[in-house]
């Protein structure tokens, strides 16, 4: 599904990504721990196709794709679907005609006709059941007005309307109360599915409790220093992100 | 991210005039130049009474002794109002046409091209391509260069008893009425170009709605600029008896030519006891190119006076045209309990230029004014609000609401707001609300990544922050400005 090799990128000439390898194979669910700075949130950007990274060397396959020769909104149409971690207020423009412009912006992408209006609120109406919004809530702006768990629990209804093949979530559980949390884990549960496959980015062990990862990686300095099962993550969260300085020097030796 | 910046200006650097046609056709049109000579013979083209002839030179007289106004934010070389020709007229239409069969096919065919049906039958069944609110439901007053051409529905509206014609034929077939009112809101002395208006205005419509009628469709005017070197003076008149309703749509555009035309149109509103007059503006004239070159300098005066208890005056704009425009309609709220509302969208993008606003005259007790304007500048663009609110001693309990937004797409264009208010009753209630802002990098980011293309995201983005004017405009109306506003914010490269 997406490999990435070697990638290196950096902001404002700032290297932030040095030199990051990961093969994450479809059907499966990945999750990226580290502490605050280490690249994780820069990583889904980079994929997600963000300008302000620039890629430096590297490359990343995503399906049959050179992941990094298409532009952002091709990627969406690909199936590449980012979770925001701060989603923006859009005034004015309901969430709902965002969700069917870019339904339909996919559906023109594969040279299908648009949704048809009937078939479209039916689909809204099973989806905003299982993250628990009111119909009046997706009629309003994007966003607008939005508490941080609001805004989450919408990034995820957004997901289970688009269907992604891939979808990177960055730090969608941060700032959410139980409830939401557990919205959150089941959105991503419902998706798991052999065809598709998702990253998450967080910096808790409290979401894998609900979402039980095929793998865990740990993101250090901008690199991957330690990867294995869910119960790396058990670990992490017993010994803390504090023996990362010892396995980076091993790593790099 | 510097580079997505300049992404989202190329989208709106360039974008196609789709009316920048010229319609080839004899035309009557007198020499450039302006005197007393030149205002009889516009009088006698028209076949006026001596009252209209003396109305005009006394304004003539008035205007020679003022000077075009310094204070606006706006910078044009100065207009040689030598230079300009005063009257424009196509051949065919001498001795104006008592049937559309009658009509110049020329005519009937740039019409056609800009999506004006002419033909009631046609209207009916609503015409192809049609770029233009398509509605059984809207009669036309379709004014080319210096006169009308055609008026629709006239008969239909004649059995409701509202009188909707050009306002040369209302001088001869209504004079009482157009003695009454014409000049009564915006005197000849007003302004410069108010003055120059009333001086050699040559057409524009009349309206009148009689009391306690509800107008049974809505009545719209067409205003077309052909000529080269001719200015358009359009004189609109608008009268709303007690109790009476009415709703008017006006659209403009011109041919895309290098050289500046000058339109100075007056508009004159006059709502008695709880009548109600919508009005509304889709301006699209001419804006010149990317450089400045060409394009229409759109000098407008438009006022409303709420004279009677209860009326409402409502003006809702969309102004994406013109290379400047100075133009600030307003409402003198005269009777109690009256109400005043102004909702505008104005683009700027090129080099165009616009100060606008209004103005809010609070003289009746109770009397309620709203205004909403939202400002988009692109490219070059530069914009100011200007808006006066004025709440005079006997206005008690007067409130006003205002709230001016601006969006600024890319760094080289610019937004300013020139809020004035004076209130001389201490019971009046007035809110002012400004903000401004970028289309920013993470709401483009953030449509981007669902799949839309840069060009549906700036849209989209730009629809959201329009939606509470959009949402005043008549229902066609509303979808064609949304659709004029993607067609001006559109990417040549596509």
């Amino acid at each position: 599904m997406l490999s990435i090799k070697n990638l290196h990128a950096e902001v404002d000439g700032k290297p932030i990504l040095r030199g990051i390898n990961l093969d994450i194979p479809a059907g499966e669910i990945h999750a990226i721990m580290g502490p605050n700075g280490s690249g994780k949130s820069t990583l889904a950007s980079v994929l997600a196709g963000r300008e302000e990274y620039e890629v430096t060397q590297g490359s990343v396959t995503y399906k049959n794709h050179k992941l990094l020769e298409l532009d952002p909104n091709e990627r969406a149409c690909e199936g590449v679907f980012l979770g925001f971690q701060y989603p923006v207020e859009i005034p004015g423009v309901s969430n709902l005609y965002l969700l069917r412009a870019a339904i339909n912006a996919r559906r023109k992408y594969h040279g299908e006709p648009e949704i048809a209006a009937i078939d479209f609120m039916k689909l809204v109406q099973e989806k905003i059941d299982y993250v628990g919004m009111s119909m009046d809530m997706v009629k309003r702006g994007v966003n607008e007005d939005f508490s941080g768990g609001e805004k989450k629990r919408n990034e995820i209804f957004q997901m289970l309307m688009l269907e992604p093949t891939l979808a990177l979530l960055d730090e969608t559980d941060s700032g959410l109360d139980i409830d939401a949390l557990k919205v959150v884990a089941d959105g991503i549960n419902r998706l798991r599915s052999p065809e598709r496959s998702t990253v998450l980015v967080t910096h808790y062990k409290r979401l894998l409790e609900y979402v039980v990862p095929d793998r865990v990686h740990v993101l250090y300095k901008g690199q991957i220093v330690r990867s294995g099962g869910p119960e790396l993550a058990d670990t992490l969260e017993a010994e803390g992100y504090a023996n990362l300085e010892t396995d980076e020097t091993a790593a790099t030796s | 991210m510097a580079a997505h910046q300049e992404d989202v200006e190329a989208l709106v650097a360039e974008r196609e005039y789709e009316a920048g046609f010229v319609t080839d056709l004899e035309s009557d049109t007198i020499a450039p130049g302006l005197n007393e000579d030149v205002i009889r013979f516009i009088s006698g083209k028209k076949d006026e009474p001596e009252w209209m002839l003396e109305w005009r030179l006394e304004a003539y007289r008035q205007w020679k002794q003022m000077k075009s106004p310094k204070w606006p934010h706006l910078h044009y070389a100065p207009i040689d109002y030598q230079k300009i020709s005063y009257f424009s007229a196509p051949k065919s239409s001498a001795g104006k046409p008592k049937s559309l069969d009658e009509v110049d096919p020329k005519l009937l065919e740039t019409y056609a091209k800009l999506g004006i049906p002419l033909h009631e039958q046609e209207m009916l069944a609503g015409v192809e391509g049609a770029s233009y609110p398509r509605s059984n439901n809207v009669a036309v007053d379709a004014v080319f260069d210096s006169v009308s051409v055609a008026t629709t529905f006239k008969g239909k509206l004649k059995d409701a008893g509202v009188i909707f014609c050009s306002i040369s034929e209302a001088i001869q077939e209504h004079p009482e009425l157009v003695k009454k009112y014409l000049g009564s809101v915006v005197p000849r002395g007003d302004n410069f170009f108010a003055g120059l208006n009333a001086a050699v205005f040559t057409d524009g419509s009349f309206v009148y709605i009689p009391k306690g009628v509800r107008c049974p469709m809505e009545l719209s005017t067409y205003f077309r600029i052909n000529a080269e070197n001719t200015g358009q003076f359009e004189r609109t008149l608008i009268i709303a008896e007690a109790g009476s309703h009415v709703s008017y749509l006006e659209g403009c555009t011109a041919p895309q030519r290098d050289e500046n035309q000058l339109h100075a149109a007056v508009v004159e509103l006059v709502a008695e006891d709880d009548a109600e007059i919508k009005y509304s503006t889709v301006q699209n004239w001419y804006p010149g190119d990317e450089n400045g070159k060409g394009g229409i300098f759109n000098f407008v005066t438009k006022r409303g006076d709420c004279r009677g208890a209860r009326s409402k005056i409502s003006w809702t704009q969309v102004e994406t045209g013109s290379a400047i425009t100075w133009k600030y309609p307003s409402c003198i709220l005269t009777g109690d309990d009256s109400v005043g509302e102004f909702y505008s969208v104005a683009v700027t993008r090129g080099m165009q230029q616009a100060d606008t606003g209004t103005k809010m005259i609070h003289i009746g007790r109770n009397s309620k004014s709203t205004i909403i304007a939202k400002g988009i500048s692109a490219a070059r663009g530069e914009q100011a609000y200007r808006g006066l609110v004025k709440i005079l001693p006997s206005a008690a309990n007067a409130r006003n609401f205002t709230q001016c937004d601006s969006l600024l797409i890319g760094d080289k264009c610019g937004a300013h707001t020139f809020p004035y208010v004076e209130s001389r009753n201490s019971t009046a209630k007035l809110e002012h609300e400004a903000t401004t802002s970028k289309i920013g990098e993470d709401q483009m980011f953030y449509c981007l990544q669902r799949g839309l293309t840069e060009e549906d995201a700036v849209s989209l983005i730009v629809n959201g922050f329009c939606k509470d004017v959009f949402k005043e405009l008549p229902m066609e109306f509303a979808v064609e400005a949304q659709k004029l506003l993607d067609v001006t914010l559109e990417n040549a490269v596509g």
